[in-house]
C-alpha cells in the first residue's frame, strides 16, 4: 500500500496525543504555520485511557482562543483514526490541506522586519 | 485557595494595545493551583498574546516570569533589576499580585490579567467551588460543618428560604441549596434540635464591612526587637 | 380577649375570632399614586388589611413605605412588607420607627427574592440580617423597647408582626419546625404562600395542629385565583417555590379559553371554603395578582363580607 499525502504536512510524532499540549498548537499557529492538526486514536481505543479525549478537549481551547483573536478555528483540527487505517490517514492529510488551502496563508505573520 | 478565572484576551489585549514590551508575571500560589496563573497559563497567555498581535501586523516583545509568590515583599523583589524594562506588567495572580507588585514599583504599570473570584476549593479536576467568605468569625459547626454565609446567595443564618426546590437554589439550577444540606444532614443525624430556634444576627465587624482587615502576629514581628 | 400588641384592625379581627380576609396590593412602577389609588379602591372594604409589596420579584417599584401611607390616606389598613435584600439593620430600624410614626401597624417580615430575578439583577444584595433574624429585631423593638444595640427606643414601635410560610419549599419535612423558628422569633401571624396543592397544604396543618403552632400565631391561607391555564404554567415553570399539580392545570385547560378565569374564580372559592373549617386556619390571604378589581366579586362569592368592625 504506497499512499501519498501532501508535502505540505509536517509529522511530528508522540507516543500518544495525550501528550500534545495546548502550547504545542499554539507555538505551531504563532510560528506561522498556516493550520496544525491532532491525529489521534479513534475514541474509545485509547492505550492510555483517555489521552485522545484530553487532546480533543486542548484542540477545542485553542479553537476558542484563535475564534477570539479572529482567526479561523479551522485551522486547528482533531481527528481520530487506527494505526491500521493508512488509506483513512492519507484522506485526512489532503482534506486538511484543501481546508487550509482554501483559508489562505495564515494572518499570523511576523512584521519585525518592518 | 483563592480561585481566580483568567480574563479574556480581548480585555487583555486591549490594556497593553499600546505597549511593546511587556512581561507576564505568574504566581506559584494558589493560581498555579487552580490553573489560571502558574507558567503553564502565563505561557499560554503570552502565546496567544503574540498570535494576536503578529496577526495585527504590531508584533509585541513578551518576557515571562513565575514568581514564588507575589503575595510576598521578598519574592515581588525578586525582579526589581528587571521590572522597569518593560513598558507594562500584566500580573496572573489574584488581586494581592498587582498590588503588592504596584506598591514596590511606582513607576510601573500593573495589570490585572485575571478575575478574583472566591476562597474555595476542587470538587473534580478542573472544577472549582466558594466555599468560605472570609466573614471573620467563622461558625460553621453550627451549620453541620457547611457555611451558610459563603454558599447561601442570601447568606441566611436560618434558613432554607422559600426558594428552596429539591436541594436547588432559586438563583438557579446550578447553585446547591446549601440550607438543603445542612437540614437534611442534621435530620438524618436525628439533631434537629441543632436547627430549633433563631440563630443570632451576626456581627459583620470582622468582616470586610469593618474595613480593611490586617492580621497580627507578634512573636513573629521584627521590627521592635 | 388578650391584650393588644399592636391594636392594627387585622390584630382585632383575628383576636375577636373572626376569620380573616387580607388582600393584596403591588405599588406603582413609578410615582402614578393615581393608579396605586385605584386598586386600592377595589379592595376598600372588602379585606382586614393590605399588603404593601416591597419590591416584589427584586424589580423596583415605589417603597412600600410610602405605598403603605398612601394607602391609610385612602382608609385602608396596610400591611407594610419589608426583605432584608435592600436594607441593613440600620435602615429597617429607621422605616421600622418611621413607618410606625406614619401609623402603619403591621408589618411582613421577608428574605426577598433574589435580586437576579428582577430588574436590577447587577445589584449587590445586603442581608445584613435575615428574615428570622428581622423578626426577632420588630419583637425586641416593640416588646423591649430596645434597638439592636440595646439602647431605648424613644417611643417604640407597635407593630403586629407577621411572616412568610412556604409549605411547599423543600426540604418538606423541615418547612413546620422552620415555621416553629418564626413563631419563637416572635411572628403573631403568618401568610403562607399561595397554595394549589391542598394535599399537601392539608397535610402540612395537621402537623401545624400537631405541633400546636395554630394556638401561638395566626395562620392566614395564601389564594391566588388563576386567571387562566396560561398563568398556572407561568406561576409553575418561573416563580420559586411554587406547587401547582397537574390536576389545576388540567381542571383550568378543561374549559373554554374564555371560562378559564370564571373556573380560576371557582376553585379558589372552593379553597376559601375549606380553609374557613380547616383547624389551625385563621384567615385568607387573597393574593389577587394585578386583579385588585376582582377581589369584591371573589371576597361576596366567598361569603366573607360585610368585614367585621372590631
Amino acid at each position: 500500500m504506497r499512499l501519498s499525502y501532501p508535502a505540505d504536512v509536517k509529522i511530528i510524532q508522540v507516543p500518544c496525543t495525550g501528550r500534545v499540549d495546548i502550547l504545542h498548537l499554539l507555538n505551531a499557529i504563532e510560528d506561522g504555520a498556516d493550520g496544525v492538526y491532532v491525529a489521534g486514536c479513534l475514541e474509545g481505543e485509547c492505550h492510555y485511557l483517555a489521552g485522545n479525549l484530553k487532546a480533543r478537549k486542548k484542540v477545542e481551547y485553542v479553537k476558542r482562543t484563535l475564534t477570539e483573536i479572529g482567526i479561523e478555528p479551522e485551522r486547528v483540527e482533531m481527528y481520530n483514526l487506527s494505526s491500521a487505517q493508512g488509506a483513512r490517514f492519507a484522506e485526512i492529510a489532503n482534506e486538511m490541506v484543501e481546508k487550509i488551502k482554501g483559508l489562505g496563508p495564515t494572518p499570523v505573520k511576523s512584521n519585525t522586519a518592518a | 485557595m483563592i480561585v481566580a478565572d483568567r480574563k479574556s484576551l480581548k480585555e487583555i489585549l486591549a490594556m497593553v494595545e499600546d505597549d511593546k514590551k511587556i512581561l507576564i508575571a505568574g504566581c506559584k500560589g494558589c493560581v498555579t493551583v487552580c490553573n489560571t496563573g502558574g507558567l503553564k497559563e502565563v505561557e499560554i497567555l503570552a502565546s496567544s498574546m503574540k498570535i494576536a498581535r503578529k496577526k495585527q501586523g504590531n508584533d509585541i516583545d513578551i518576557d515571562i516570569n513565575v514568581l514564588e509568590r507575589q503575595c510576598d515583599t521578598e519574592y515581588v523583589a525578586g525582579i526589581k533589576d528587571t521590572v522597569e524594562d518593560y513598558d507594562s506588567v500584566i500580573s496572573l495572580a489574584c488581586g494581592v499580585g498587582p498590588q503588592f507588585l504596584s506598591e514596590m514599583y511606582k513607576d510601573q504599570t500593573f495589570y490585572p490579567g485575571v478575575n478574583t473570584t472566591f476562597f474555595g476549593g476542587a470538587t473534580e479536576h478542573g472544577v472549582w467551588e466558594e466555599r468560605c467568605a472570609g466573614c471573620g468569625t467563622c461558625g460553621i459547626h453550627n451549620f453541620g460543618g457547611l457555611c451558610p454565609i459563603a454558599r447561601c446567595a442570601k447568606s441566611l443564618m436560618n434558613g432554607p428560604c422559600g426558594g428552596s426546590s429539591n436541594g436547588v437554589c432559586e438563583v438557579n439550577k446550578d447553585i446547591e441549596c446549601i440550607w438543603d444540606s445542612i437540614v437534611r444532614k442534621k435530620m438524618d443525624a436525628g439533631k434537629i434540635e441543632d436547627l430549633m430556634g433563631v440563630k443570632g444576627i451576626k456581627n459583620w465587624k470582622t468582616a470586610r464591612d469593618g474595613g480593611p482587615r490586617k492580621s497580627i502576629r507578634e512573636e513573629l514581628v521584627q521590627g521592635n526587637i | 380577649m388578650s391584650e393588644l400588641k399592636s391594636g392594627s384592625n387585622l390584630e382585632k379581627v383575628l383576636n375577636a375570632g373572626h376569620f380573616a380576609f387580607t388582600g393584596e396590593c403591588g405599588p406603582p412602577k413609578g410615582a402614578n399614586v393615581t393608579h396605586l389609588k385605584e386598586k386600592l379602591n377595589h379592595l376598600k372594604g372588602k379585606v382586614d388589611a393590605v399588603n404593601m409589596t416591597d419590591n416584589q420579584t427584586a424589580v423596583v417599584r415605589m417603597s412600600s413605605l410610602a405605598g403603605s401611607v398612601l394607602m391609610i390616606e385612602e382608609g385602608l389598613e396596610p400591611n407594610f412588607q419589608m426583605v432584608c435584600r435592600d436594607r441593613n439593620r440600620l435602615a429597617m430600624m429607621s422605616d421600622i420607627l418611621g413607618a410606625y410614626a406614619l401609623g402603619i401597624r403591621n408589618m411582613l417580615c421577608l428574605s426577598g427574592d433574589h435580586q437576579t430575578f428582577g430588574n436590577h439583577p447587577d445589584a449587590k444584595n445586603v442581608h445584613d440580617i435575615d428574615s428570622m433574624q428581622l423578626i426577632s429585631m420588630v419583637k425586641k423593638m416593640r416588646d423591649e423597647g430596645k434597638f439592636l444595640n440595646d439602647e431605648d427606643i424613644d417611643v417604640p414601635p407597635k407593630m403586629f408582626i407577621g411572616a412568610a410560610c412556604n409549605p411547599f419549599a423543600d426540604p418538606y419535612e423541615y418547612r413546620v419546625y422552620r415555621l416553629a423558628n418564626k413563631i419563637e422569633a416572635g411572628a403573631d401571624f403568618i401568610q403562607t404562600q399561595c397554595i394549589f396543592n391542598m394535599d399537601k397544604f392539608r397535610d402540612f396543618m395537621k402537623k401545624v395542629v400537631d405541633m400546636g403552632l395554630h394556638e401561638k400565631c395566626y395562620i392566614l391561607a395564601g389564594v391566588t385565583p388563576m386567571k387562566n391555564a396560561g398563568m398556572a404554567n407561568f406561576m409553575s415553570k418561573f416563580v420559586p417555590g411554587m406547587d401547582i399539580p397537574d390536576s389545576l392545570v388540567k381542571r383550568l385547560k378543561s374549559v373554554d379559553k374564555k371560562d378559564q378565569s370564571e373556573e380560576g374564580i371557582k376553585f379558589a372559592l372552593e379553597q376559601v371554603e375549606e380553609f374557613k373549617e380547616m383547624e389551625g386556619v385563621a384567615g385568607v390571604h387573597m393574593m389577587a395578582i394585578e386583579w385588585e378589581h376582582m377581589v369584591p366579586e371573589i371576597a361576596e362569592r366567598a361569603g366573607v363580607l360585610p368585614r367585621p368592625v372590631v
